[in-house]
C-alpha cells in the first residue's frame, strides 16, 4: 500500500525524517517496502505566473508565445503549446534550472525561432492528476512569483508498506497513523471519521433489500443531493495520485479518499440512474451473466453476490461496479453505498472470475462491519465541502449490531514466559492504549478489551502478548540459546548414508543435478512404457501450471535425461550426472508413495581426454562399476542379474538385489543401458543409467560394520583360467568357486575375459584371480591343491575346461 | 714377498683411487682380487713357503687384500650416487604437463551442498534432521496450522492439490506437528525439503526447497530464537553478523517475525567502500532471511497425545519457537547467484562453478 507521507503526516506527525519513520514502522511490524518520492525532487525553479497576453506565434500554427508575469519587474516570454493557454490564467511555470519530475533539466530554448524562458505547466507534468492535453488553471488569487510548492503539493515522499493479512486495519492511512502513534509516542489527530455531518435512522427517496445477510454482514447508503461533477481540486488530485489512483471527478476521487483514509471501499451510484431507486443484494444465479465497468460480461454462480436495481445486475458485490448506474458528468443526486461483505466469499469470487480491484484486494482481507460508517462520514463530509452537495437526512443501515469488544486477560509472568525479557505492566498498558486497547489491571496483569477493527486479529492472551512485544522492541530482546535438553543432533543412519552415496559418485567425478519433481505426462510414453507398467500409477497434479508439470516423476530418468540432453547440446558430449531426489507413485489413501532415490547417467567419455591414453566410455559396465563403488562402500551384499525395463537395452539391463545370497534378496533398482529408440528420443548416443531406491539400500545396510580379523600370513595366490559356454553366466561361476573354495577363500575376481578362435565356437575364456589366506599358517600349494580339483570339477558340470 | 706385496698394494691402490666407473671397478677388482690374481695366489700359496715366511707375508697379503677390498667398495658407493645423480638428472620430466589420466571431476549442487552446510550448523546446536511427505494431507499442511477455513493460502492459485483432500505442500512446516506427533517434549528438529507453490518467475520456481526449524521445551523464549537465529547467520554469513527480528505474521506462530541479517557484503552499512549503494541489500544493511516465531497455541493443540509422544504437548505446559528459511535464498545471497531458474537448468558450466 502507497501511503503519501504528508497525508499520514495529518494524522501522526512524529518529528522524525522519512528514514526514520521507515525504521519505526518496520521495527514493529509495518514493513516499509520502499520510499518513493512522488513528484519533483525540488520545488527550485517552479512559481505561480500569471499570463499577460498570449499571442499566435508566427511560425507555428499549434503555439502561443505568452508574457507571463513572474512577480518579477519584467515579464517573462514563454511559449506554449497547450490549446487552453490563454491572458489572465493564473498558472504554474517551471524556470529554466529546474528538474521536472522525469528528471529532464528546463533550459533557455527556441521553439520555432522564438526564445522561450521556462514552461506553462499540466498536471500529469507535475505528477499532480492526469488532467488532459491543456495546462493547469490556478487560483487566481495567487500571487505571481510565489514559489509553487508553497500553493500545490508538487512534492511529497511516499512510503509503500506491506500490510500482513492480519492487519486490515492498516489498509487506510488512518490505520497505519495509529501504528505510527504506538511506535513512535507523537500524538495521534482524533479518526477522520470522529465527526459525522451524517445522521442514523430512516433515509426517503431509495431502498435497499439484502437478501443473502449471511455474505453481508452490512449494508450501509447515504443519499447526497445537489451534487456538483467536477475535477477535484489539486490536493485530492495530488494525494490520490501518489497513492496509486488516477483522478476520474470529485465524487468517484472522495470514494477513492475515503477509501484510502479508512481502508473500506465505498461505491457511489447515481441515484437517477438507479432503476425504482432500490437496490437489491443477492446471491447471482447459476450462469448468470453481468457486465462489468471494464466492458467485459461476466459469468457468474450461484456463490458471487450482485446488486441489482429494478432492470437487473449493476454491480458484482464488493468486487466491481456496473456501468449502467455509474456516476456521469450531469449527476445530480448520489447514492453512496457502504457495505461489508465476507472475505473469503469475495476471495473465492475475483479469483474464479479473474478480475481483481482495490476493493475486492480489501475485502478478501476482511473488513469489520464498523468501518461502513466510517467510510461514510469521512465521504459525506468530502461530498458536501468539495462537490457543493447536501446529506439527505437518514441511512440505510442493514445488518446485526456487531459483537461486543471481547475482554483477554493478559497474565504479567506470562509475557515474560514467552518473550524472555520483562515488560512492566505499565508498559503494556501503555502500549495498548496506544492501539486502542483499553486495560483494566488485575493482581495477575491486565484484564484487556479489544477495539472492533482489531477482533479477528486479537483473540487470545498469546495475541496481546505479541502485540506488546511488537511495539516494546523486539531490538530489546537479548540473544539466549535454549536449554537444550536433551538435544544430541545426529544424521540418522539412512541420512548419514545418503550424503556418502552422494560424496561417492562426486569422488568419481558425476555431477549432481536437481531436475523438476513435475513432469510430463508424454514423459510415460517417451519411457516406452507400456499401458499397465506399474511406472504409471502416477501422482496427477490437479491445477499444474502446465501440462509439461502435470503429474509427479515416477522416476528420476526423465529430470537426468533432459539434463543430459540440455548439456550435450551445450557443452559437449560427455555427460556424467546423477539425482538424489523423491520419486512418486500413487497409492490408496492421501499420501502417496515416496521414496528417496539416487540416479545416475553417463553418456560419452567418462573422463576428460588425455595425452596419456584414451578415457573409459559410458556403457553397462562403466554403469555397473561405478554402482559397485557405491554399494561395495555400504558393506552391501549385492547383485545384479538380467532384467527387463521397456526404457532399458534389452541385452543390457539388469536389476539390482541387496541381500541377494538370502532368501529376503531386495530388488534395489535397475542397471542398464538406455534403449536405443529412448537415448535417441532424447537425443543421446550410447547412454548408460542406473536408479536405486536409498531406503532399501539404508534398510539393508548394517548400521554398525563389525572389524574382521586378517591375521599375520601372506595370502596364497592362484590363476585359473577356464573356458565355458558363454551362455554361463560370470556371476555362476563366481558362486561355484565361493561354494566348493571354502572358507579358505579370500577373493575371487575375473582378470579376464576372452573368446575367439583358440576357444572355439560358442565358448569364452574367464581368467579368475584367487587369493587363499587361514588365520592359523601360511597356505602352501599343497594345501590348496585339494581345493582346486574341488574347483575344477565343478567348473566342469557346467561344461568349463581347464586351459592350458 | 713382502716387497712385491707392497708394490702391488701400491699399484692397485692408485688404480681404484682413478676408477671411474662401476664397470672399471668390477675389472680392478678381478684384476687384483680375483680368483686368479696375484694377492690371492700368494695367500694361496703361503704353504709352500718357508714357516719362518708364512707369518709375515700371509699378515701382509691379508692386510692388502682387506684394505683394498674395502676401497674398492668405498670407491664403488662414490660412484653409484655420482652415476645414479647422474641418471636422474637426465631422467626429467616436463612437470607443466597435465596430471594423466586426466580425473574427472564432480560436484554436489550448490543447493545440496548449502542444504548439508544448514543441516550441519543445527546439527551443532543440537538438532536432529528429519524428512517428511511432499504430497501431504490439507491437514497436516494447513489446519494443523491454524489456517482458517477460509485462509487464501489455501486456494487452487496458491496451493497444488492431487485431491480434495491433499496437496503438494506449500512448507516444510506440516512436519510440525508429524513431529510432535511422533516425539515427546523436548524437541529439536530441523526438518529440510522440497515445497511446492503454483508461482514461476526470476524470483518464483514452482518448486523449492526450506528447512524447517522446531523446538520445543516447557520454557523456549523468543529471546531464545534470536540467539539460535544469530548462531545460525554467524555461521553462515560470517562471525561479525548480527540479525534483527521484525514483527510479521504466519497462521501458526505467535508472536511471527521476520528475521534479517546484517548485510555481509557491506558489514550492515548499506553502502560500499567508493560511497555506492550496496547492490546486495539495496542500501538496508539487512538481509531478509526467513520467517519465524514462538509457536503458535492452537498449533500443540492438534497434536494428539499417543504412546509415542507421551506426556503430549499441552499448550500450558510447552512452549517452542518454529522457523521456515529457504535454501535457494541463502544460496543466492551467498554466492550471488542472479536467477533462481538457474538452479533448475542443470547447466554443467553452473554446476562447475561451486564446491
Amino acid at each position: 500500500m502507497r501511503v503519501p507521507l504528508p497525508w499520514l503526516r495529518e494524522y501522526c506527525d512524529p518529528p522524525l525524517d522519512v528514514r526514520a519513520i521507515e525504521e519505526r514502522l518496520t521495527m514493529t511490524g509495518t514493513k516499509v517496502e520502499a520510499i518513493h518520492h512522488h513528484g519533483v525532487a525540488s520545488t527550485d525553479g517552479f512559481v505561480v505566473g500569471r499570463v499577460l497576453t498570449a499571442e499566435q506565434h508566427p511560425d507555428a500554427d499549434r503555439l502561443k508565445v505568452c508574457a507571463v508575469d513572474l512577480g518579477e519587474a519584467e515579464p517573462a516570454q514563454i511559449v506554449c503549446g497547450a490549446p487552453n493557454v490563454a491572458a489572465g490564467q493564473t498558472v504554474a511555470v517551471a524556470r529554466p534550472g529546474a528538474v521536472m519530475p522525469d528528471g529532464t533539466k528546463l533550459k533557455q530554448a527556441k521553439l520555432r525561432g522564438v526564445a522561450s524562458e521556462g514552461m506553462i505547466l499540466s498536471e500529469s507534468e507535475l505528477e499532480i492528476g492526469s488532467g488532459g492535453e491543456g495546462i493547469m488553471i490556478l487560483d487566481a488569487e495567487l500571487a505571481p512569483g510565489t514559489p509553487l510548492g508553497d500553493v500545490l503539493p508538487i512534492a511529497m515522499d511516499v512510503i509503500e508498506l506491506e500490510i500482513t493479512p492480519n492487519r486490515p486495519d492498516c489498509l487506510g492511512v488512518y490505520g497505519v497513523a495509529r501504528e505510527l502513534h504506538a511506535a513512535t509516542g507523537a500524538p495521534l489527530a482524533p479518526a477522520p471519521w470522529a465527526d459525522d455531518p451524517g445522521s442514523a435512522g430512516p433515509l426517503a427517496g431509495a431502498e435497499v433489500v439484502v437478501e443473502c445477510p449471511e455474505l453481508c454482514p452490512r449494508f450501509t447508503a447515504r443519499v447526497l443531493e445537489d451534487v456538483t461533477i467536477a475535477p477535484s481540486p489539486p490536493w485530492l488530485k495530488a494525494r490520490l495520485t501518489a497513492a496509486g489512483q488516477r483522478p476520474i471527478n470529485n465524487v468517484v476521487d472522495i470514494t477513492n479518499y475515503a477509501m484510502l483514509l479508512s481502508g473500506q471501499p465505498l461505491h457511489a451510484f447515481d441515484l437517477d440512474r438507479v432503476a425504482g431507486a432500490r437496490l437489491t443484494v443477492r446471491r447471482a444465479g447459476e450462469g448468470e451473466q453481468v457486465q462489468t465497468l471494464d466492458g467485459q460480461t461476466r459469468t457468474l454462480d450461484s456463490e458471487m453476490v450482485v446488486i441489482e436495481d429494478s432492470e437487473g445486475p449493476t454491480s458484482i458485490a464488493g468486487v466491481m461496479g456496473g456501468a449502467r448506474s455509474e456516476v456521469q458528468p450531469d449527476t445530480k443526486r448520489v447514492l453512496l453505498e457502504v457495505a461489508s461483505w465476507k472475505g473469503p466469499n469475495i476471495h473465492r469470487t475475483s479469483w474464479a472470475l479473474g478480475l481483481r480491484s482495490e476493493a475486492s484486494g480489501r475485502f478478501e482481507k476482511g473488513l469489520q462491519p464498523e468501518q461502513c460508517l466510517h467510510a461514510q462520514a469521512i465521504a459525506t463530509r468530502l461530498m458536501e465541502e468539495l462537490c457543493g452537495a447536501s446529506v439527505a437526512a437518514g441511512t440505510i443501515d442493514i445488518g446485526p449490531e456487531p459483537p461486543a469488544p471481547a475482554v483477554i486477560g493478559l497474565r504479567e509472568a506470562r509475557v515474560r514466559a514467552i518473550l524472555g525479557v520483562d515488560v512492566s505492566a505499565e508498559r503494556q498498558t501503555e502500549i495498548l492504549a496506544a492501539l486502542d486497547f483499553s486495560s483494566i489491571r488485575t493482581p495477575e496483569g491486565l484484564e484487556v478489551s479489544v477495539p472492533p477493527l482489531r477482533r479477528e486479529d486479537v483473540t487470545r492472551e498469546v495475541d496481546l502478548i505479541e502485540e506488546v512485544a511488537r511495539i516494546d522492541g523486539l531490538e530489546r530482546l537479548p540473544a539466549t540459546l535454549p536449554a537444550r535438553r536433551g538435544a544430541a543432533g545426529k544424521l540418522t543412519h539412512a541420512q548419514r548414508l545418503r550424503r556418502a552415496a552422494e560424496d561417492a559418485l562426486v569422488g568419481r567425478g558425476l555431477h549432481e543435478i536437481v531436475g523438476w519433481s513435475f513432469t510430463e505426462p508424454a514423459l510415460l510414453d517417451r519411457l516406452r512404457l507400456p499401458s499397465d507398467h506399474a511406472m504409471r500409477q502416477v501422482v496427477v497434479v490437479e491445477n499444474p501450471l502446465s501440462d509439461g508439470q502435470s503429474i509427479m516423476r515416477p522416476t528420476l530418468l526423465g529430470s537426468l535425461l533432459d539434463a543430459a540432453r540440455q548439456n550435450v547440446t551445450r557443452n559437449g558430449p560427455d555427460v556424467a550426472i546423477f539425482e538424489s531426489g523423491t520419486v512418486y507413485r500413487r497409492k490408496d489413501g492421501p499420501l502417496a508413495d515416496e521414496h528417496h532415490a539416487l540416479g545416475a547417467l553417463l553418456t560419452g567419455a567418462l573422463a576428460p581426454r588425455s595425452w596419456r591414453g584414451e578415457p573409459v566410455q559410458a556403457d553397462f559396465f562403466a554403469a555397473k562399476a561405478l554402482l559397485g563403488a557405491l554399494l561395495e562402500r555400504f558393506h552391501l551384499d549385492w547383485s545384479v542379474r538380467p532384467g527387463s525395463w521397456p526404457f532399458l537395452h534389452p541385452g543390457r539391463s539388469a536389476e539390482v538385489l541387496v541381500n541377494s545370497r538370502g532368501a529376503d534378496a531386495v530388488r534395489v533398482g535397475f542397471l542398464g543401458e538406455l534403449h536405443p529408440l529412448v537415448a535417441d528420443s532424447w537425443g543421446l548416443e550410447r547412454t548408460a543409467a542406473f536408479a536405486v531406491d536409498l531406503g532399501k539400500l539404508a534398510a539393508a545396510a548394517e548400521p554398525v560394520v563389525s572389524f574382521a580379523p586378517f591375521g599375520s600370513f601372506p595370502a596364497l595366490r592362484q590363476d585359473l583360467a577356464v573356458t565355458l559356454p558363454v551362455s554361463v553366466p560370470a556371476a555362476e561361476v563366481i558362486d561355484r568357486v565361493r561354494a566348493k573354495a571354502g572358507k579358505s577363500l579370500e577373493r575371487v575376481e575375473i582378470f579376464d575375459v576372452y573368446s575367439g578362435a583358440q576357444v572355439g565356437e560358442g565358448r569364452r575364456s574367464l581368467a579368475l584371480a584367487l587369493s587363499f589366506r587361514t588365520l592359523e599358517r601360511t597356505l602352501t600349494d599343497e594345501d590348496i591343491a585339494p581345493v582346486r580339483e574341488k574347483i575344477v570339477a565343478a567348473l566342469a558340470e557346467i561344461g568349463g575346461e581347464l586351459r592350458g | 714377498m713382502i716387497d712385491r706385496i707392497t708394490e702391488l698394494r701400491g699399484e692397485a691402490e692408485a688404480a681404484i683411487a682413478a676408477g671411474s666407473s662401476s664397470d672399471a671397478l668390477e675389472e680392478l677388482r678381478v684384476r687384483y682380487l680375483g680368483r686368479k690374481a696375484e694377492l690371492p695366489q700368494m695367500l694361496r700359496g703361503l704353504a709352500t713357503l718357508p714357516p719362518e715366511q708364512r707369518g709375515a707375508v700371509g699378515k701382509a697379503a691379508n692386510a692388502a687384500r682387506q684394505a683394498l677390498d674395502a676401497q674398492i667398495h668405498a670407491r664403488a658407493a662414490e660412484l653409484a650416487g655420482s652415476e645414479l645423480d647422474q641418471r636422474l638428472q637426465e631422467d626429467r620430466v616436463d612437470v607443466t604437463l597435465p596430471g594423466a589420466p586426466a580425473q574427472p571431476l564432480g560436484r554436489l549442487h550448490v543447493l545440496t551442498a548449502t542444504r548439508r552446510e544448514l543441516e550441519d550448523i543445527f546439527l551443532g546446536l543440537g538438532f536432529t534432521v528429519m524428512e517428511g511427505p511432499e504430497v501431504e494431507t490439507v491437514h497436516y499442511n494447513f489446519d494443523a496450522l491454524n489456517h482458517s477455513s477460509t485462509h487464501p493460502a489455501r486456494a487452487r492459485t496458491d496451493t497444488f492439490y492431487v485431491s480434495e483432500e491433499s496437496v503438494l505442500r506449500t512448507h516444510t512446516s506440516p512436519m510440525q506437528v508429524r513431529a510432535m506427533e511422533a516425539h515427546p517434549p523436548p524437541l529439536y528438529v530441523v526438518i529440510p525439503g522440497r515445497v511446492y507453490r503454483p508461482d514461476s518467475d526470476a524470483t518464483h520456481t514452482p518448486q523449492f526447497h526450506q528447512i524447517e526449524g522446531l523446538a520445543v521445551d516447557e520454557d523456549i523464549t523468543l529471546a531464545d530464537l534470536k540467539g539460535t537465529l544469530l548462531e545460525f547467520a554467524r555461521a553462515v554469513f560470517g562471525g561479525e553478523r548480527d540479525v534483527r527480528l521484525r514483527p510479521h505474521f504466519f497462521p501458526f506462530t505467535e508472536p511471527s517475525v521476520e528475521v534479517d541479517v546484517s548485510c555481509f557484503h557491506c558489514a550492515g552499512k548499506g553502502f560500499l567502500a567508493d560511497g555506492a549503494r550496496c547492490y546486495l541489500c539495496k542500501g538496508e544493511g539487512w538481509l531478509e532471511v526467513l520467517g519465524a516465531g514462538e509457536v503458535d497455541p492452537n498449533v500443540y493443540s492438534y497434536v494428539p497425545t499417543t504412546e509415542a509422544n507421551a506426556p503430549g504437548y499441552d499448550p500450558e505446559k510447552v512452549q517452542g519457537f518454529a522457523w521456515g528459511l529457504g535454501v535457494e535464498r541463502i544460496a543466492m545471497l551467498k554466492h550471488g547467484i542472479p536467477d533462481l531458474r538457474l538452479y533448475y537448468e542443470n547447466d554443467l558450466r553452473f554446476l562447475e562453478q561451486f564446491r
